[in-house]
């Protein structure tokens, strides 16, 4: 191996890692305020990116019924809540946002031109149709045993998983689909060519990154889930709500999820099932950050995307095997390190 | 007098309900949905296209989807049997699950047709698989039909990519055995996932190697990844793809960077380009206007075809078969194995099937052509 070829590595596995960092995020986010390991979260790049591919073809996307089915389902199960405790002020709010906001969706879908408008309208589009099924799906599944413990969530998650993939084949149908380059451009700095869409990847990466960071920081929202995160009791106390703190995080966690897959969707072939895969990497991030804290995981996303870069041009056979293997002495470092007690069982 | 007439009428009818309810039932186990599901939708669309009659007899396909999974496919195929009393299974798609499943059928004494693709599902014929078939030809045909058309264009040194499971593993070994045999060099062996999302690593390692072709063997559109990392780096040598491309979401991904490629194919993927002379057009075109019709213009795929193959030697068979038993009982399903054993000369979409009691699969070499993408098009190299 010579220098170029080692750049040339690097520069692969900085690409990946940034799509695995944003997915590590996402997933100590979720398991910080929720104490939901999120595997469905790869469901979301697959989702993201397929639905733009089929908004680019002048399809009316199929997830699109997806959103409208969970809406109305959610519609109804918060009307009868609003009924059921007499207030009936809140009942226009639910329907609207619950049913009505999909189904102004499906008709703005329907009569658009889709396949004629700009691109950067297209990506708004297909997350406007991902992104609200995260707090969709946290009302729906989650909600309803937020107290249940950490396995139980596991398992339900498993569940949700499978079905959010049966239903991407449902949807997309088994073969894989690419979506043009966000920029032709090409770059060549010193003996290496960088691709725009690279420069696409990991600008947006960061932007995301420094954004989730000045949210959590700055405004009362982002406020809310960082006490919710550190202590779910005494951030009730103080008024916040555990189902808005749960929705709030579904919801980014979805927009990081969509905004992945649209991102690496013209870099590499989505399949129905790819999200999974690339779902998991994010997750060896994650516990390499001990699923709690950020910077670490963001870091040990970029080591997974090198590692996976380099081992793919040694032992290319092994690839996965090696990726994966990072996790044992990972967790046997954690064990011996940290002083974790159990909170609860 | 009058007694004895309705009586001899009961009989009648009662012998006419009995040949009614003696339909030929047909077990289909293929992956229409998991891993396979691009290979296995297009198999199961095609069992709908097959004829419900054959020889006079109405013939009931019995569709299950084994989710590419051995488990499944022999639940499925011991479902078939047990319950439906099937007088033939067709499928698996896929070849762990075909592999699987010989058990159970040499139990039951059941033949079956399998639309998966390795040797190994019906080589040797043994006391077991002598009751197996299969459609799809050999990788070793399509190895020869690469490495002579690499030899004829002045190939020296070649590379391999291949999928890290077993259709990799099948096409290195065939691949390189042949090779090694014409006087290829192999420079390189790498491997890569179906859900990877980059090759660079083994592109890069590749053409350090400076081969003059390079041999990229995955199935579906999975493998357009190498594919267009070898482009985007600037590799000018030949590249070759396998038969399992053979479909047109492979070249709407891999787009003009699929320009120039070969790959063996069976002949129903250039069916009207072939000469009319040749004798596979006919039934070929036969096929693909029947699936277009039902599915629209271009859905038609090769593995499709590989289903439509194992009901066109059911059909040829049947016939032989009825003349020595019923359907529903053991000595049918015995006859219909030495009936498919015997089929001689049997025109299909992929080739002429000429089975006999060492050759399971029956194709020759009317059953693969040379193909390469040109405009985005699947063309016929003469």
């Amino acid at each position: 191996m010579d220098f170029q070829i080692a750049l040339l590595l690097a520069q692969d596995g900085i690409t990946n890692g940034a799509i695995y960092a944003l997915l590590a995020l996402a997933l100590v986010l979720v398991f910080a305020v929720t104490r939901v390991i999120f595997i469905p979260q790869g469901e979301f790049v697959a989702y993201g990116a397929l639905t733009l591919v089929m908004i680019q073809a002048g399809h009316v996307p199929a997830t699109l019924w997806l959103l409208v089915g969970a809406g109305v389902l959610a519609a109804v199960v918060d009307a009868r809540g609003a009924l059921a405790s007499g207030q009936k002020g809140r009942l226009a709010g639910v329907l609207a946002w619950n049913a009505g906001y999909p189904l102004v969706l499906a008709a703005l879908l329907y009569l658009l031109p889709l396949a004629t408008l700009p691109l950067a309208v297209q990506v708004l589009l297909a997350l406007l149709v991902i992104v609200p099924m995260g707090p969709l799906m946290y009302r729906l599944i989650y909600q309803p045993i937020a107290a249940a413990p950490v396995l139980i969530l596991l398992i339900v998650s498993v569940a949700v998983h499978v079905g959010m993939v049966g239903l991407g084949l449902l949807f997309f149908g088994a073969e894989g689909s690419r979506t043009p380059a966000f920029s032709e451009a090409r770059f060549e700095v010193g003996p290496m060519m960088v691709t725009g869409q690279t420069i696409w990847v990991v600008a947006a990466s960061i932007v995301l990154i420094v954004a989730l960071y000045q949210f959590f920081g700055r405004t009362i929202y982002g406020k809310a889930l960082r006490a919710t995160a550190m202590n779910r009791n005494g951030a009730r106390l103080m008024g916040i709500s555990p189902a808005l703190a749960g929705r709030l995080t579904f919801l980014l966690a979805a927009l990081i999820g969509a905004l992945s897959g649209v991102l690496i969707a013209p870099i590499t072939t989505i399949y129905y099932d790819t999200g999974f895969l690339i779902g998991l990497k994010g997750f060896v991030a994650a516990i390499v950050g001990g699923l709690a804290s950020y910077p670490i995981a963001a870091a040990g996303a970029v080591l997974v995307g090198l590692l996976e870069a380099f081992s793919s041009f040694w032992a290319s056979a092994y690839k996965e095997v090696i990726v994966f293997t990072l996790i044992i002495p990972v967790l046997l470092w954690r064990s011996l390190t940290s002083h974790h007690v159990e909170e609860e069982e | 007098m009058k007694l004895r007439t309705s009586l001899m009428a009961a009989i009648g009818l009662a012998f006419a309900a009995t040949a009614a309810q003696a339909d030929i039932n047909v077990g289909v186990t293929v992956s229409a949905t998991g891993p396979a599901a691009s290979l296995g939708i297009p198999e199961k669309n095609t069992i709908a296209l097959l004829p419900t009659t054959i020889a006079g007899e109405k013939v009931n396909y019995i569709v299950l989807d084994d989710a590419s999974d051995t488990t499944s496919a022999v639940k499925n195929v011991r479902k078939l049997i047990s319950e439906d009393k099937v007088d033939v299974i067709l499928g698996s798609t896929i070849t762990p699950n075909s592999l699987a499943m010989i058990d159970v059928v040499a139990e039951a004494a059941t033949p079956m047709i399998s639309m998966a693709a390795s040797a190994r599902i019906v080589e040797p014929v043994d006391d077991k698989k002598r009751w197996v078939f299969k459609t799809p030809q050999n990788d070793a045909q399509m190895s020869t039909a690469i490495i002579e058309h690499m030899t004829n264009n002045g190939v020296k040194t070649v590379a391999f990519i291949g999928f890290s499971d077993a259709y990799g593993e099948g096409w290195y070994e065939q691949f390189s055995a042949v090779a090694d045999a014409r006087k290829l060099k192999m420079v390189a062996n790498e491997r890569f996932a179906r859900t990877d999302t980059s090759v660079t690593g083994q592109v890069l390692k590749i053409m350090a190697a400076k081969p003059d072709a390079v041999l990229i063997a995955g199935s579906g559109t999975p493998a357009a990844l190498p594919q267009k990392a070898f482009k985007e780096r600037g590799f000018t040598g030949k590249i070759y793809q396998t038969h399992g491309v053979a479909n047109n979401d492979f070249l709407r991904v891999c787009g003009k960077d699929c320009e120039g490629t070969f790959l063996p194919a069976g002949p129903v993927l250039v069916a009207d380009q072939l000469p009319d002379s040749n004798p596979v057009k006919k039934s070929a075109v036969e096929y693909i206007s029947k699936y277009e019709a039902a599915h629209g213009k271009g859905s038609v795929s090769t593995f499709g075809a590989h289903g439509w193959d194992s009901g066109v030697l059911l059909a040829a068979a049947v016939p032989t078969a009825l003349k020595k038993a019923k359907p529903g009982t053991k000595e049918f399903r015995a006859a219909l194995r030495d009936a498919l054993e015997g089929l001689k000369e049997v025109p299909a979409a992929h080739g002429i099937f000429t089975m006999s009691p060492n050759d399971h699969l029956g194709l020759d070499q009317r059953a693969r052509v040379m193909v390469q993408i040109q405009n985005g098009a699947w063309k016929l190299v003469k």
